[in-house]
């Protein structure tokens, strides 16, 4: 049944019909029709934010721990190139985001009238797709056509601009029967020749390893299941993106740690001397692969990827599967069971124990202090003392996030949060803000860096205002520790603009919005103070000063082969002449 | 130049460039050429010809011509990327489903007296060119052909006089009865 309404008034009623709960927002001009719907109901929460990044952020954050679609409200002009930053993000991550943007008056477009910008233009590359609805006839099917189209296939962000007077303009609504695009159909399922192929190579692999990423997480939780039981019917050992982490238990046995240019010996090593490897979800980044002429050299590859266009972009492999993850998993035991495969025993067993003598190193071994909290010591404490709890983690960018990625056990997916393929440093904080909303009971913790908090800092009034007592865990080197780790190992030492001058008293800073400070630099006192933090249900900021001149390791440095990795110079790997590992032509990489 | 050493494979840069046609079934819909051409120049493909103009007027449907070249990687990533965007409904590559008839049109305004002229209209004749416009001093001529035809008349017709081209890039279609819709 139709109704007759206003366009601001379809955008509410679309959303509401979408089963949208909470949506992220700053009003201004070009959108205050919509904000006066807003007014007029209860269905649709709105959270306001700081910043229209921050807003996008958030609702990345309540999409990948809750498997929703965020959805974000902001205006046009500013509101909209604000937004950017986030739906680039977005865009790098595969993170189903709509985003409803204001635009001024059809009829001012295109005349430089205030507050305008080109927002299709601007947005057209760092969005799934996007609309400039210019009729209010084709706005209750835009609506619900951005939700399925941001949803399906790989997910992405949607930008739906939409001008003021097609909000005050009246229409007929009725809500579609179906939201899917008139042509746009991904495929799912897996060709099963392919598979059955895929199935026979890993029945006969002598050195197999499981790589897997985001793709599975983003297919669901199911898809996680069918992962856990492949992996441990095959036996094989798996190692996953820094986007894939919590889809295999991290507790587990045949868990290798994540891989990549931070990742651990063993999973790199896998990688390198694997000879068959089970892409699954993952898209072979370059801080994956590293040197892509030794990548993985003496493999066979199964790519199992939603978007055709991942497969052979940069790595060429020998069976491709395009599909969603659930679906070619869900396809791909059905065929290891009935044929009742068994793998090569002996041959798994000789592979177990290289892959155990790789252990045996244990990479992420660092020196410990009993003067200065060690990063690495910092995170290990704040796992076990949150372990047992309803924990979700969010993360800035540097440093810390991979220090968190190495040393926190992920047992389950949309549990991790952080800015993978775009590397937003503020991302952290905004997105604890979205997944304290979608889970308000839970523990969420952002672990930072004194410099990446400060990009996105006004979001801690945005957490006070809706009372969500999310942690905001400070790894406090007084460094851009990732950029100083760089310019030590590339030019030479010359700290340049690195250093974190002038900082704030972040326990005040806190007590400034109103939340809580806490403020650790001994090692000893940690651990009580943790429990302070966990135990307080305000927002906190915990300011906790660790060694200044901690390098993240391991490391495969630019323009090197997944063998050719640097250890902590705690294990007596690499010397003093750290600086000269790289050379001139690894320099161009970072 | 300075050759570096990157994440990138070298290899392709020794593997062969090729020329490939595609035809790009999309939705005629605003801003679905600027998707297109961002595309091509995000990613840093080459665009040779591009034509485009609506050929189902009731479905909204376009069809483009792209005329591009690349390694054989290269063009695979290029129709993967096409058929990513949400408007576009289908890639087809006309150079590998065989020799596909390729024609595009082109306008040539020559200027000059005396021989000049008579050796412009001699050209025009052997090209089958058809003569669009003439005044006492200069001639408009329309050619179809292949690309390479085009060229070739160009290159003439720069020796008689020619002050003006317009060219509309290449219209392609697969030879045979069957038809893509």
């Amino acid at each position: 049944m139709s109704e007759t309404m206003t366009g601001a008034e379809m955008v509410i009623r679309a959303l509401q019909d979408q089963g949208v709960e909470h949506i992220f927002g700053y009003p201004g001009g070009a959108v205050l029709p919509i904000y006066d719907a807003l007014f007029h109901q209860e269905k649709v929460r709105h959270v306001l934010v700081r910043h229209e990044q921050g807003a996008v952020h958030a609702a990345e954050g309540y999409a990948r721990s809750s498997g929703k679609p965020g959805v974000v409200l902001v205006t046009s002009g500013p509101g909209a190139t604000n937004a950017v930053t986030g739906l680039a993000d977005a865009m790098m991550d595969s993170i189903p985001l709509v985003c409803i943007t204001g635009q001024v008056p059809t009829h001012l477009i295109g005349s430089d009238a205030f507050q305008e910008c080109d927002t299709v233009g601007i947005t057209r590359h760092c969005t799934k797709h996007n609309y400039l609805v210019k009729s209010i006839e084709d706005l209750p099917r835009v609506l619900h056509e951005a939700f399925y189209v941001a949803q399906n296939g790989r997910p992405g962000p949607v930008v739906v601009d939409l001008p003021k007077d097609i909000q005050f303009k009246t229409g007929s609504y009725a809500r579609p029967l179906s939201n899917q695009h008139k042509t746009y159909r991904p495929t799912v399922k897996g060709d099963m020749d392919h598979i059955r192929a895929a199935i026979e190579l890993m029945a006969n692999a002598k050195r197999p390893v499981f790589y897997t990423g985001g793709g599975v997480v983003n297919s669901g939780p199911h898809a996680a299941t069918l992962l856990r039981e492949l992996v441990r019917l095959t036996g094989f050992p798996i190692t996953s993106t820094l986007m894939g982490l919590g889809a295999y238990p991290a507790s587990d046995k045949q868990w290798l740690g994540m891989l990549g240019m931070h990742g651990t010996y063993e999973a790199n090593l896998a990688m390198h001397e694997c000879d068959v490897m089970i892409n699954l979800g993952a898209r072979f980044d370059d801080r994956i692969t590293g040197r892509l002429d030794a990548f993985s050299p003496f493999s066979k590859r199964i790519h199992v990827d939603i978007d055709p266009s991942s497969i052979n972009k940069t790595v060429k492999v020998d069976i491709p599967i395009v599909g969603d993850c659930a679906h070619v998993l869900e396809d791909m035991l059905r065929l290891w069971r009935q044929n009742a495969q068994t793998p090569d025993k002996l041959a798994l067993k000789d592979w177990w124990g290289k892959i155990e003598g790789w252990r045996a190193r244990n990479c992420l071994a660092y020196r410990k202090s009993d003067e200065t909290i060690k990063p690495q010591y910092a995170l290990q404490r704040l796992y076990e003392l949150t372990k047992d709890r309803d924990v979700y983690i969010t993360t800035e960018v540097g440093q810390h996030q991979m220090w968190a990625a190495q040393y926190f056990k992920f047992e389950e997916p949309n549990r991790w949060m952080t800015s993978g393929g775009h590397g937003t440093m503020g991302y952290g904080l905004p997105a604890a803000v979205g997944v304290q909303l979608a889970h308000p009971d839970a523990l969420v913790i952002d672990i930072a860096g004194e410099a990446s908090i400060q990009m996105m800092l006004q979001e801690m009034s945005t957490a006070l205002q809706y009372n969500l007592p999310l942690k905001v865990f400070i790894l406090n080197n007084e460094y851009m520790g990732m950029v100083r780790q760089w310019q030590e190992l590339l030019h030479g030492g010359r700290y340049s603009h690195s250093y974190s001058e002038s900082l704030p008293d972040f326990t005040k800073l806190a007590e400034a919005y109103g939340g809580v400070g806490i403020r650790c630099d001994k090692p000893g006192e940690l651990d009580a103070k943790i429990m302070e933090m966990i135990s307080v249900n305000r927002p906190v900021i915990f300011d906790c000063i660790v060694d200044k001149t901690e390098n993240c390791f391991p490391m495969i440095p630019s323009g090197k082969a997944h063998n050719e990795m640097l250890l902590n110079d705690y294990l007596g790997e690499t010397g003093a002449d750290i600086g000269s590992v790289i050379d001139e032509k690894g320099k161009m990489l970072v | 130049m300075l050759q570096m050493k990157t994440h990138y494979p070298d290899a392709t840069r020794v593997e062969p460039v090729n020329r490939h046609t595609l035809a790009v079934i999309v939705d005629n819909e605003p801003g679905v050429l600027a998707r297109i051409a961002g595309l091509f120049s995000g990613r840093g493909y080459n665009i040779e010809s591009l034509t485009v103009t609506e050929t189902e007027h009731e479905a909204h449907i376009s069809r483009i011509t792209i005329v591009t070249t690349g390694t054989n990687s290269i063009i695979q990533q290029i129709k993967s990327q096409l058929e990513r965007l949400v408007p576009v409904h289908r890639v087809i590559d006309l150079t590998l489903t065989g020799e596909a008839v390729e024609r595009e049109l082109c306008l040539v305004k020559v200027v000059g007296k005396g021989d000049y002229r008579v050796e412009a209209m001699r050209l025009a004749s052997a090209f089958g060119a058809r003569t669009m416009d003439a005044t006492l001093t200069s001639f408009v001529y329309e050619l179809t052909g292949t690309t390479e035809e085009v060229e070739r008349f160009i290159k003439l017709m720069t020796a008689v006089g020619l002050v003006e081209v317009s060219r509309t890039g290449v219209a392609a279609m697969a030879r045979g009865a069957e038809g893509i819709v």
